[in-house]
Formats: C-alpha cells, structure tokens, sequence
C-alpha cells in the first residue's frame, strides 16, 4: 500500500515535465555543442559552410610547432597550479583549525581573493612583476637580488602566471581542507592523545587519512581548472612572449579570433577528451583512498 | 595541534606578517597608486600620494561616454535575469531527481554532474545561438550562463532537498496540492538556505566571468564590466592610475557581499565539494 502510494505519487508529483526547462536550456546550450563539436572539428568552417576535411583539423593541432607547445603548457601548468594549492591549502586548512587566535582574520584574508574578479588579479599582478618597475623586483632589489623578468622570461613566464593563479585560488582549497577536518569527529584525537601521539602523528594516523574527501575535491577541482584556465593567462600575458604561456583555452580562443573555426572546435575536442582521460581515472583512483568515518 | 604560550604568540605574529606581505600589499599596492596622478602612478610605488585624486575615479567613470556605467547596469542585469532563471529551473530539477529514484534519474544525474568537468565547446554554442537568432544578445548570454551554471546549481538543490522529509509531500498530497502548487508553495519556500547559497555564490561567479562574454556577447554597445576593464589595459597601458581605479570599482560589488554573507559564501562553496 505504501510503495504503491508512492511510485503512484512520484510519476504523477515528481513529474518529469518539471525538468524541461533545464532540460531545454543544458541540452540546447551545453550538450547540443558538444555533440556537434566532435563533427565541426572536422570541418573546415566559417559558420554558415563547411568542407569535411576528416582529421586534418587534428593533424594540424598535433603537428604546428605553435599549436601543440599548448599540451606541454597546460599540463605543467594544471599540475604546478593544482600541487601548490593542495600543499598550501592543506597547510593552511591545518594551521586555521588549530588553536590560532586569529584564525578568523586569517580564512578570511585568505579566501577574499577568490571572489576578485581574475583579469584584475591578472593586471595588479602584471604591474607588480614589471621586469624593472614592479614592485616585486624592486623589493628583491632592497635585499641585494636582481629579481628576473617575471612575465618577459620565456622560461618562467608561465610559472609566474601559475603563481598567481594559486594566490587567488588558494582561498578555495583551504575553505574546503577545513571542512574536511572539520568533520573529523573529536573522539579519534582524544583516543590519540590517551596512546600518547604527537601532533605529527595526529596529522599522519587521523587528519590525513580522514579528510580524503576533501582531497579528492580539491585535487579534482585545482587540476580540472588548471586544463580549463584561460582569462588569467589572457590578463597577463596573452599567451606570450613567443607561445611560452599558450594554454589549450587560449589558442582555442586565438585559432577562433583568427576565423579557423574548425581548428578552434578541434581544439575544444582534445581539451574535452584531455579532461575526460585525466580527470575520470584521477576521480576513480581518489576514490579509493577514502576512509569511511 | 594545540600551541600554547610562546610557541603560539610566534606562531601567530609570523601569520600576520605573512598575510600582511602576501594578501594586503597587493590590496594597498592598487589603492594607493588608483589616488595618484599619472606620473607619480608610472613608478609602481607603494607610497603615500603626494595629492590624493578622486577625479581619477570620475574620469574612468565618464570615459568613453560612460562606458563604465553602461556596463555596469549590463553586467548587473546579466547577472540577476541569469540567476532569476538559473533558481527556478535547478530547484525544480534538483527536486524532482532526488524525489525520483529510478533508471532514469541516473542517466540525468550523469549528464548533469558531466558539466561540471567538460569545457563548453565555444564556435559549436556560437552557431547553435546564431542559428536561433540569439548571439550577440542579452537573451543568449543569459541563457548561457543559465547552462553553464545548471550543474552547480542542481547538485546543490539535490543534496538539500534530501533533508526535507517525504512526510511534507504526503501531507501536501494528501490536502489535495497539486504538483505545481506543491512546489511552487511548500517545496521552493522550504529551499531558502540553498537559494540564497546559488543566489550569492552565482552573482559572483557571473559578474566575474569574462569567458563566456568575450565569445557570446562581443561588441563596443553590449560591454560587460569585465570586458571594460580588459579593454581598458590597451587603452589605458601607461595610465596606471585610471586602470586600477577602474580595478577598485568593480571590486566593490563582490567586496560587499563578501563583508555580508562570508558565511554562507564558504558554507556554499565546500557543500557540494565535500559530499560530492
């Protein structure tokens, strides 16, 4: 009587009609797109007609010297960005959970960045890695150091643009870690502390192997944003000098400013197939690490 | 770890010093040189201005005819016609997903939670946007963010919902609601703590976003406040004190709603994260 009261209730109350207006949106706008890019990427396109060229597009991607210096950059670039954030927010998620009495001030001091919008993070960042004027060499100049030009570099110019991107994003990683180890029950420090551990230990037998799942989040969030970044690489750099700081999002945006449209769609094809290699087997083996509470 | 005495008093007059260095220097860094006059700002200081210039404010507020301004209304109505919609349509879907448990509902869940890993393909939504006659305008980058911003939303929406108990439903039924009024009436006012969530962490990430309008909503007339701004370093690339007063407006929005709802800001951003 009350199953059947309740698949009766659900086809008729938990209608399906209530998911079309999403529905409509997500399929026509997301879904829609992504289907037809796998068949546009093999297009040579200009919005109105196309010509099938079959891989081409792809064999262009791979094989152009300034196209392809886009695979090497992003993964350095999404593995730098994302390693740093995990480090540091976890650092930070331990030290803000402690006994500080000014943990307040600190999570919020730290968090503030990640609501600033990215190209103006990118342009005060810009200015202050001015290669003479900035006011990180000028700083480094007091102590004696004559501070490398940060963005002009070629050899580091990208992990500059890296450095920033973990200083606002860092804020993120941190709120997530605390509460993970928020969510630690208080009991299994107590037992620890009736064994006899030290504060290293209650990291390496508790924190560490209980906020799993706060790992895996902000690995899968920090690593799946570095493939995807694009605006804070276009703020500061342009994907310059030369194609030092050129991501996948950015050439994309350039073959598409450039009117390739099909090597622009070919290109949000690898990035969408790149996450979905990387991001999927990252998720599964994360996974499997977690502890149940 | 519990410090105590000393150890604590160092520990946390190294953090201070550290934040001071790491976070408010760049803070102070733009306001200060956004209150110089144009020479004084080239040199990329951190000194005190020699005479404080509010007008550098209202010169990047009167540019080129008050493009700062008309931007500001376009990107404030983007952001509240987008998160209007992107509320109604995601508290639905999250509510009937996890009311329903069938075979179908996790086809649905998967093809909702895939959007919040894959890269929306860019040329493909500009066609699909021209072909229905909606590129180029407030409708179109509208509904993209709606799309873009669906997934976020539903599994917020879903996860709440799992804490309003069935007995609510029943209770509705049974005095005779019908689907619609059930929702609009009991279900929605009872979604409050998770809209006001979408509500805040969607306008930041909106008014912020300066992907989806440089590809969906280009042109000198439709300038969201983002594209201003970027646009501004070319014109604006020895004027650093116009730039970075123009930086300091259009942090102001985020900033206060930062000082008004840090909470709910943070509990947002890691509810999903943490079960997820």
């Amino acid at each position: 009587m009350q199953k059947a009261f309740i698949t009766k209730t659900s086809k008729k109350f938990y209608t399906y009609k209530f998911l079309l207006p999403a529905g409509i949106i997500y399929f026509v706008l997301f879904l829609l797109p992504t289907l037809m890019s796998f068949f546009f990427s093999m297009t040579r396109w200009d919005l109105v007609d196309w010509d099938y060229i079959g891989f081409d597009n792809y064999k262009t991607f791979f094989s152009e010297s300034s196209l392809n210096i886009g695979f090497r950059n992003t993964l350095v670039y999404a593995v730098v960005t994302c390693g740093l954030k995990v480090l540091l927010g976890l650092l930070l998620g331990v030290a803000l959970t402690s006994g500080l009495r000014i943990k307040g001030y600190l999570r919020s001091v730290v968090f503030f960045p990640t609501l600033l919008s990215t190209i103006a993070v990118g342009i005060a960042f810009s200015s202050m890695m001015h290669p003479t004027q900035g006011l990180i060499n000028k700083s480094l100049a007091f102590a004696g150091i004559v501070g490398p030009d940060w963005l002009g570099d070629t050899s580091i110019a990208l992990l500059s643009v890296a450095f920033v991107d973990v200083w606002k994003g860092v804020g993120m990683a941190t709120v997530i870690f605390i509460a993970g180890i928020m969510s630690i029950p208080e009991e299994y420090y107590e037992a620890l502390q009736i064994d006899g551990g030290n504060a290293w230990d209650r990291f390496k037998h508790i924190t560490n192997p209980l906020i799993a799942p706060a790992m895996n989040s902000v690995i899968i969030l920090a690593f799946i944003g570095g493939l995807r970044s694009f605006d804070l690489v276009w703020a500061m750099t342009k994907g310059g000098p030369g194609f030092s700081t050129d991501l996948i999002a950015s050439i994309i945006y350039k073959q598409y400013q450039g009117g390739f449209y099909g090597l622009s769609t070919a290109g949000n094809v690898i990035l969408f197939i790149g996450v979905s290699l990387l991001a999927f087997p990252l998720l599964k083996l994360l996974s499997k690490r977690e502890v149940d509470l | 770890m519990k410090l105590n005495g000393m150890k604590r008093i160092i520990f946390e007059v190294i953090a201070i010093v550290l934040s001071i260095i790491i976070f408010w220097v760049p803070f102070c860094f733009v306001i200060v040189n956004s209150l110089k006059n144009k020479t004084d700002a080239a040199q990329l200081d951190l000194s005190w201005p020699t005479s404080i210039q509010w007008s550098n404010y209202k010169e990047v507020l009167i540019a080129q005819d008050h493009m700062v301004i008309r931007s500001f209304i376009n990107s404030t109505l983007i952001t509240l016609l987008s998160i209007a919609i992107l509320i109604v349509v995601s508290a639905m879907t999250g509510y009937v997903l996890q009311r329903r448990n069938d075979r179908w509902s996790g086809v649905i869940q998967f093809l909702v939670m895939a959007g919040l890993m894959i890269p929306p393909a860019v040329v493909p939504t500009i066609w699909v946007l021209d072909s229905i006659h909606l590129f180029k305008t407030m409708t179109g980058i509208v509904l993209v963010e709606v799309a873009l911003g669906i997934s976020f939303a539903v599994l917020l929406y879903r996860s709440f919902m799992a804490t309003i108990p069935r007995e609510i439903d029943e209770a509705a039924i049974v005095d005779g609601c019908g689907s619609m009024r059930m929702f609009f009436q009991m279900i929605l006012p009872l979604l409050m703590p998770v809209t006001s969530t979408v509500i805040v962490l969607s306008s930041v990430g909106i008014y912020n976003d300066f992907v989806n309008p440089l590809y969906f909503f280009p042109g000198a007339k439709n300038a969201t406040i983002q594209l201003t701004l970027y646009n501004f370093t070319s014109m604006y690339n020895t004027s650093w004190n116009l730039l970075f007063a123009d930086i300091i407006l259009i942090s102001l929005p985020p900033l206060i709603l930062f000082i008004f709802f840090n909470k709910r800001i943070v509990a947002g951003m890691t509810a999903g994260a943490v079960k997820g």
